[in-house]
C-alpha cells in the first residue's frame, strides 16, 4: 500500500526550501555590489527585485511551514530537487528583466544550464550584456558545481544528518571529511583558492592578450568560474574564439582538467599523498578515455582533412574533445562547423567524450569515469571467469583513495546509473528528431544538456520549440543530480495522488 | 610590341583572378560565411558589423570582433585600422559600424585555424554612441512596493512575537 504524504512532510519540506531560498537572495547581493561598482543602476535593481521575491517567498514558507525537525531520507531528496528548481525560477527573475531573454522559459533555461554547470545558452546580444548581470550567468554555476541546497544550507543548518541526506541527493556519495559540512565548507575554500589564482593567472594573460585590464579580470573570474565548474558560459557571444589566444586556451584546457577532477583526489593531493594521481582508477580511466576519444576525433577529423596544421589541430580538435569530455562545453569553433565541416566519425568521438564525463564527486556530469572505470573492471572479471577453470576464485580489486573489492552490488548500481544516463541521451534524442531535427545533431544536443556538457551544434537558440526547451531543462536538471532526486520527487508526486 | 603583349597576358590573368575572388566581395553575413565556410575560404569578402568588446592590440596587428546581429567574427587588421575605432560595443555603448573587405579564413593557418577575415580595407559606416542610463520607474516602483511588503510582513511576525 502506497501511503500518502503526511501534512509534517510537507511542512518539513517547505521550511528547508525556505532556508535555501533565503541563502540563495543572500547570493544575489554580489552582482548587485558589481552593478553598483560599475554604475549599472537598473541591472542592480533587477537584482534587488529578485532578492526580494526570494526573501519573501522564503520568510513565507519559514513562516508557514516551522518546524524543528530533521529531514529523513526522503524529504532530503525531495528538499535538493525543488531547492533546484526554486533556485532555477528566481534567479531567472533578474536575467528575465534585463531584456536579454525572449521569455522568462529563456531565462530559467540559461539559470537551470547554469546551476547544473551545463553552460547552453539562450541569451540575445550577450556583447551588450551589463557586469551584473553577466556575473551572475557565471556565478551560478560556481553555486550549483559546488551543490546548490548543500551549500546553501551549510550557512544555516543546525544538523548534520539532514546535510548529509541533501548531499547525497545532489549526486555526491563520497564524504572528503568525516563531517558532511565540514566538508561542504573544504569544497568552497578548494574552490575560491582555484578562483583567486585561476582569475589572476587569466587576467594577466588576458592583459598580454591585449584586453583592457579591467575587462582582462572580469572575463577572468568569469572564464575561471564556468571553466572550473565546467560550465562553458562566457561573457562575449564568441565564447572562447572571442580571444584568438593559444595561451588562454592552454589555460582554459589546464582549468577545465581541474574542474573534472573529484574534490577527494584534490585532497589528497592537496595532503602530499600525489601517487593517488597514478593509482586511481578515476584518473587512470580518465587518461585511457581522453586518448581514445581523441583517436576517433582525430581520425574523423583527418578523413575531413579540415585542419592540415598541428597547432590548429591542437586548438580545435584536442580543445574541443577536453571540453566536450570533461563536461564544460567551451568553444572554440562556432556551433554550426561542427554540423558543416567536423564529419560524423569527429561528431561521434565527441558525443561519446560528452557522454563519458567527469570525475565522481566533482563539478563534471555525464556518466563519470569511476563508474566507467568499475563496469570496465566487471567486464573483464567476466572475461577471465569464462577463460579460467571453473573452481578458480578470483578477487578484483580497484583503487579509489583506498583499495575497494568489486562486488556484484558495486557493478549493479554503476550499471544502473549508466543506463538511466544512456535513455536519458535517448530520449532528448528522440525528441529532436521529432522536432525535425537529423539524428546525429539530435543525439549530440541531447547527450550536451544531459550530461552537463553546453556544447552546441546550432540547435540550443531563443527560436527553438518551448517543449525542447523545457525537455532540455528536464535532462540537464536530471543529469545534474543523478536521477535519484528525481526519482524520490516522482515518488512523492505519485504518492500524494494514490496513496492513502 | 611583345612586351605588350606579356602585359596584356599578365592584366587578363589579373582580371581573371580578382573577379573570381571579388565575385564574394558583396555584402555577406556571419551567418552566410560561418555555414558555408569552405566556399568562401580564402575569398575576398565584405563583411560589415559593429565593433563589441575589447580591440586586442598584437604588435603592429589588432583583433577586432565585429557582430553583425547574428553572429560576431574576429577581424584581424593593422594597427592603424583599429585606431579608426572609437566606440566598442558593451552594456554602456554602441560600437562603430564598420565595414571591412578583407580576405576570409575557414580555418586560417596564420592563426591556428581560427575562422577569421584579414582586413584590407575598412570604412566606418556610422559612429557608435554612449547609451544613456536612465533610471527605470516601472524596476523602482516594483522595487519599493516589495520592500513596503516585506517590510509589513516583518512587523506583524514581530509584533506577534511580542
Amino acid at each position: 500500500m502506497i501511503l500518502k504524504p503526511a501534512i509534517e512532510d510537507l511542512k518539513i519540506i517547505g521550511f528547508y526550501l525556505g532556508k535555501v531560498m533565503l541563502g540563495l537572495a543572500l547570493t544575489m547581493f554580489v552582482p548587485i555590489v558589481t552593478g553598483l561598482c560599475f554604475k549599472e543602476i537598473n541591472p542592480a535593481l533587477d537584482f534587488m527585485i529578485g532578492i526580494e521575491i526570494s526573501v519573501l517567498l522564503g520568510l513565507l514558507l519559514l513562516k508557514i511551514c516551522h518546524t524543528d525537525k530533521d529531514l529523513n531520507w526522503m524529504q532530503g531528496m525531495i528538499v535538493v530537487s525543488l531547492s533546484w528548481l526554486a533556485a532555477m525560477v528566481l534567479s531567472a527573475i533578474p536575467l528575465y528583466l534585463s531584456g536579454h531573454y525572449s521569455s522568462f522559459l529563456d531565462a530559467c533555461f540559461e539559470t537551470m544550464s547554469g546551476f547544473t554547470t551545463t553552460g547552453l545558452t539562450l541569451a540575445q546580444d550577450l556583447d551588450h550584456m551589463s557586469y551584473a548581470h553577466n556575473l551572475w550567468r557565471h556565478l551560478g554555476p560556481f553555486i550549483g558545481g559546488q551543490g546548490i541546497a548543500i551549500i546553501l544550507l551549510s550557512l544555516f543548518i543546525k544538523g548534520t544528518a539532514g546535510a548529509f541526506k541533501m548531499y547525497v541527493g545532489e549526486g555526491r556519495d563520497e564524504k572528503i571529511l568525516p563531517n558532511v559540512i565540514h566538508t561542504a565548507r573544504f569544497i568552497w575554500i578548494i574552490s575560491i583558492i582555484y578562483l583567486i589564482i585561476g582569475t589572476l593567472a587569466l587576467g594577466i594573460v588576458g592583459i598580454c592578450i591585449g584586453l583592457k585590464p579591467i575587462n582582462a579580470f572580469f572575463h577572468g573570474a568569469c572564464i575561471f568560474m564556468a571553466g572550473f565548474d565546467t560550465a562553458g558560459f562566457s561573457p562575449q557571444s564568441q565564447n572562447i574564439v572571442y580571444y584568438h589566444s593559444l595561451a588562454f586556451e592552454i589555460l582554459t584546457i589546464v582549468i577545465m582538467i581541474i574542474g573534472s577532477l573529484n574534490f577527494n583526489f584534490h585532497y589528497q593531493v592537496w595532503a602530499g599523498n600525489r601517487k593517488e594521481a597514478f593509482k586511481n582508477i578515476e584518473s587512470k580511466t580518465f587518461f585511457i578515455s581522453v586518448m581514445l576519444t581523441f583517436l576517433i576525433v582525430a581520425i574523423g577529423l583527418n578523413q575531413m582533412g579540415i585542419y592540415p596544421q598541428a597547432i590548429a589541430f591542437f586548438r580545435k580538435g584536442f580543445f574541443q574533445l577536453i571540453s566536450g569530455h570533461t563536461t564544460t562545453g567551451y568553444m572554440t569553433v562556432y556551433a554550426q562547423q561542427f554540423i558543416s565541416e567536423w564529419g560524423n566519425l569527429a561528431l561521434v568521438g565527441l558525443i561519446c567524450a560528452m557522454a563519458l564525463g567527469g570525475c565522481i564527486c566533482s563539478t563534471a556530469g555525464g556518466i563519470k569515469m569511476l563508474r566507467v572505470g568499475i563496469i570496465a573492471k566487471a567486464f573483464k572479471e567476466d572475461v577471465k571467469r569464462i577463460i579460467m577453470p571453473e573452481k578458480a576464485i578470483f578477487v578484483e580489486k580497484l583503487h579509489h583513495i583506498k583499495e575497494i573489492f568489486l562486488d556484484d552490488r558495486l557493478a549493479r548500481s554503476a550499471l544502473i546509473i549508466t543506463m538511466s544516463y544512456i535513455i536519458l541521451y535517448g530520449i532528448g534524442a528522440l525528441i529532436g528528431m521529432f522536432y525535425g531535427h537529423p539524428f546525429l545533431e539530435s543525439l549530440f544536443e541531447s547527450t550536451s544538456a544531459a550530461a552537463n556538457v553546453g556544447l552546441s551544434c546550432g540547435i540550443t537558440s531563443a527560436t527553438m520549440p518551448a517543449a525542447l526547451k523545457i525537455t532540455y531543462i528536464i535532462q540537464m536538471w536530471a543529469g545534474r543530480l543523478e536521477f535519484m532526486s528525481v526519482f524520490t520527487i516522482l515518488g512523492f508526486l505519485y504518492a500524494s495522488i494514490k496513496g492513502k | 610590341m611583345r612586351n605588350n603583349l606579356k602585359l596584356s597576358w599578365a592584366m587578363l590573368f589579373l582580371i581573371l583572378i580578382l573577379s573570381s575572388q571579388v565575385a564574394f566581395s558583396q555584402g555577406i553575413n556571419s551567418s552566410e560565411l560561418i555555414k558555408n565556410a569552405m566556399q568562401y575560404d580564402g575569398k575576398l569578402v565584405t563583411y560589415s558589423g559593429e565593433a563589441v568588446g575589447d580591440v586586442m592590440s598584437r604588435g603592429k596587428f589588432a583583433w577586432v570582433n565585429i557582430n553583425d546581429g547574428d553572429n560576431a567574427i574576429g577581424v584581424w587588421m593593422s594597427a592603424d585600422f583599429a585606431r579608426e575605432i572609437n566606440f566598442l560595443g558593451n552594456y554602456k555603448s554602441r560600437g562603430d559600424k564598420i565595414e571591412v573587405i578583407g580576405v576570409f579564413h575557414r580555418a586560417c593557418l596564420e592563426h591556428g585555424g581560427d575562422l577569421d577575415i584579414h582586413a584590407q580595407a575598412l570604412r566606418k559606416l556610422s559612429n557608435g554612441r554612449i547609451v544613456s542610463q536612465r533610471l527605470s520607474i516601472d524596476k523602482k516602483n516594483l522595487t519599493l512596493i516589495l520592500l513596503g511588503i516585506l517590510m509589513l510582513i516583518w512587523i506583524l511576525t514581530s509584533s506577534r512575537k511580542k
